[in-house]
């Protein structure tokens, strides 16, 4: 059992909700980013999605796409980013997933990619623009380095594939919010609560939801039906507005802490 | 051959690799798409369009002064610049509109890098009175007012993309976060043999017309098959439009020529056939340009048209195949290329275009005397006066 199947079943346990965070690994320096790993755990974060930046991020919307530009800028590679997950293990078994598109994981050698990943202890990847139809070699090379392959359902998501999508998730199942790119939304979407509900009857793994989650409020409902709840642009909002500061760290954690406070 | 097959696979190459909320969108085209394409009503409205609005059939013409000028090649220009708008794109987004009204979508989205795509689509959306957005890199916008205005006239909206190289790569990420965020009402018109399946079958489709009537005009006209076929690539649906109809005719050489900007071994080229190395952007796997970490590069070409990291799949696996060769071209010998067409033939092409007119000048040094060619003549160059006349 990994890291994330372990922490879900301790929170069940609990009858408590997983929080899950994305920063962008590397903004704006890896070194902030091992920073933020070990504060979001100390505020309550049960699962950090770190962002491996592509140039070209068609899935995120203006706040990520800036937080990969900046990643970039500063030169972070894939094989740095491997490097802190090392780093951060050091410290902590908080469990650590991957973001990424899937050129830059391609392009290393799912091989080798998922060997670095797994022994480095990386515990899942998520590849937004990967559905399962394409992902057979990948999920080979995941499992056999014991990397979990967590895969999306989508309002738009058929019940034909929806059958698959769960078969080959592994960790969690990431439920999108709404159609759309990555970033903060005012309100919830019409109808995704039932929708939650009904794919958590049918899928009989963790579901965990996120795109346009970024309130205390949003954290809070979302909570009530899903097993998880993931924030990203939000955060990375905060980091954004804390670039250049001293206390950066410690200022996103604060806010960090404000929406663990709600699940 | 029968590629690519059902889950959109040109052997290693195409395939779909777009976000979840794509994919359920891109199933219903592929439904919808498979039925016309056998559908004898679709197939004569289509046609109708074709030639009643576009201009088909457009003519293969011998190019006698240029064919002297080069001595020992024959040279046939299938002239797609002489169709409405200016350009073969025309061909493509009248076809994809038919699909869209079909589907029942009230809102398309195009991107755009010369224009000449843009154009087209705003132009069909304009027949067909659908809505339209475009998106244009600032970049381009800039080297392509004229179009531009075009686009805006026709009563579409052009919305600039400002983010990484503000070019074509640029355009389409901006399109594709459009269509995820508005799949349930808006098609995307994909303006090049490129993108998820079923886009680069279904454009392939939509321009083999180009080849289906130059093997036509040419066995009319010589009693024979050429022994070259050239065009241009960017994403490459002029060369694909041109060139699959010639498939199984095993004597019949093709030959894609690249952009290679200011020098194959510079930085600044759009070369991603023969500088790239496989990868996945927007929807597809090919052949693309990509640094060592596995980040898109940012292509350069003085024709907008040309001016991608990445190349349609089924171009990458004609490549791996050997079925076709792909060559480069320089901005100067684009430049050349343009002059020679205009001041032998009275015809101004498209920068894009004048890619493959200047590879003529190369090829006809290598070929065996008397030997035939048959040249895309994908586009026309009104859009690119103003952009170049400092450097003519």
């Amino acid at each position: 059992m990994n890291r994330i199947d372990r922490k879900f079943q301790q929170l069940r346990r609990k009858n408590k909700k997983v929080f899950i965070a994305f920063v962008t690994a590397g903004d704006p320096t890896l070194k902030t980013t091992e920073k933020l790993v070990f504060e979001f755990e100390h505020a309550g974060v049960d699962i950090v999605e770190l962002g491996v930046p592509f140039s070209d991020p068609m899935a995120d919307g203006p706040t990520i796409q800036a937080a990969s530009q900046r990643a970039l800028d500063g030169g972070v590679t894939v094989k740095k980013i491997l490097q802190a997950v090392k780093n951060i293990r050091v410290k902590s078994q908080i469990p650590l997933v991957l973001m990424t598109y899937y050129n830059p994981v391609f392009h290393f050698g799912l091989e080798k990619f998922f060997r670095a990943a797994g022994q480095v202890g990386v515990d899942g990847i998520i590849v937004p623009d990967l559905p399962c139809e394409e992902a057979v070699s990948l999920m080979k090379a995941a499992r056999k380095n014991r990397v979990a392959t967590i895969f999306f359902l989508s309002p738009t998501t058929t019940k034909k594939r929806m059958k698959n999508i769960v078969r080959d998730s592994g960790g969690f199942i990431y439920y999108l919010s709404l159609t759309g790119v990555t970033g903060v939304r005012k309100g919830l979407p019409e109808g995704l609560l039932v929708h939650v509900r009904q794919a958590k009857r049918y899928a009989k793994k963790p579901i965990c939801v996120g795109f346009g989650i970024s309130t205390p409020a949003q954290v809070k409902s979302v909570a009530r039906v899903a097993d998880g709840v993931i924030v990203g642009s939000a955060i990375v909002n905060e980091i954004k507005k804390n670039l250049g500061k001293r206390n950066l760290v410690k200022n996103v954690s604060r806010f960090v802490r404000r929406l663990t406070n709600n699940v | 051959m029968n590629l690519p097959d059902r889950k959109g696979h040109f052997g290693e190459f195409g395939g779909k690799f777009v976000p979840e909320t794509l994919m359920a969108a891109l199933s219903d085209l592929e439904k919808v798409f498979y039925s016309l394409k056998s559908n004898k009503k679709f197939k004569a409205e289509f046609d109708f369009y074709l030639k009643e609005y576009a201009g088909r059939p457009t003519g293969l013409y011998h190019a006698k002064r240029l064919s002297a000028h080069l001595k020992r090649l024959k040279v046939y220009l299938k002239r797609e610049d002489l169709l409405h708008t200016g350009a073969h794109k025309i061909n493509n987004t009248l076809g994809q509109l038919l699909v869209a009204r079909r589907m029942g979508k009230t809102r398309v989205i195009a991107e755009t890098g010369a224009g000449q795509h843009g154009v087209a689509t705003a132009t069909a959306a304009a027949l067909f009175n659908v809505q339209c957005d475009i998106y244009m890199g600032e970049e381009d916008i800039a080297r392509q007012s004229l179009n531009v205005f075009r686009m805006r006239l026709l009563g579409a909206k052009v919305i600039p993309v400002k983010t990484g190289s503000k070019t074509l790569k640029d355009a389409m990420n901006e399109a594709m976060r459009d269509w995820v965020t508005n799949v349930h009402d808006t098609f995307y018109v994909i303006g090049t043999v490129a993108g998820p399946h079923p886009y680069p079958l279904m454009v392939r489709e939509f321009q083999s017309v180009i080849g289906r009537e130059a093997r036509k005009q040419f066995i009319t006209k010589e009693n024979k098959l050429p022994d070259y076929l050239l065009a241009c690539i960017g994403g490459g649906s002029n060369a694909m439009g041109l060139f699959y109809n010639f498939f199984n005719d095993k004597n019949v050489r093709m030959i894609g020529v690249e952009a290679a900007g200011l020098g194959l071994n510079t930085q600044k080229h759009a070369a991603s056939l023969n500088k790239g190395e496989i990868g996945v952007l927007h929807g597809s796997k090919s052949s693309i340009l990509q640094d060592s970490d596995g980040q898109i590069k940012i292509a350069h070409s003085i024709a907008a048209g040309l001016d991608y990291p990445g190349v349609g799949p089924e171009h990458a696996y004609y490549k791996k195949i050997g079925r076709a060769q792909y060559v480069c071209v320089t901005d100067q010998e684009a430049i050349a290329g343009l002059k020679l067409l205009s001041q032998t033939e009275g015809i101004i092409p498209a920068l894009e275009t004048a890619h493959a007119i200047a590879y003529l000048g190369k090829l006809a040094k290598r070929v065996r005397k008397n030997s035939s060619v048959i040249v895309c003549l994908s586009g026309r160059g009104d859009k690119d006066v103003t952009s170049i006349k400092d450097l003519v």
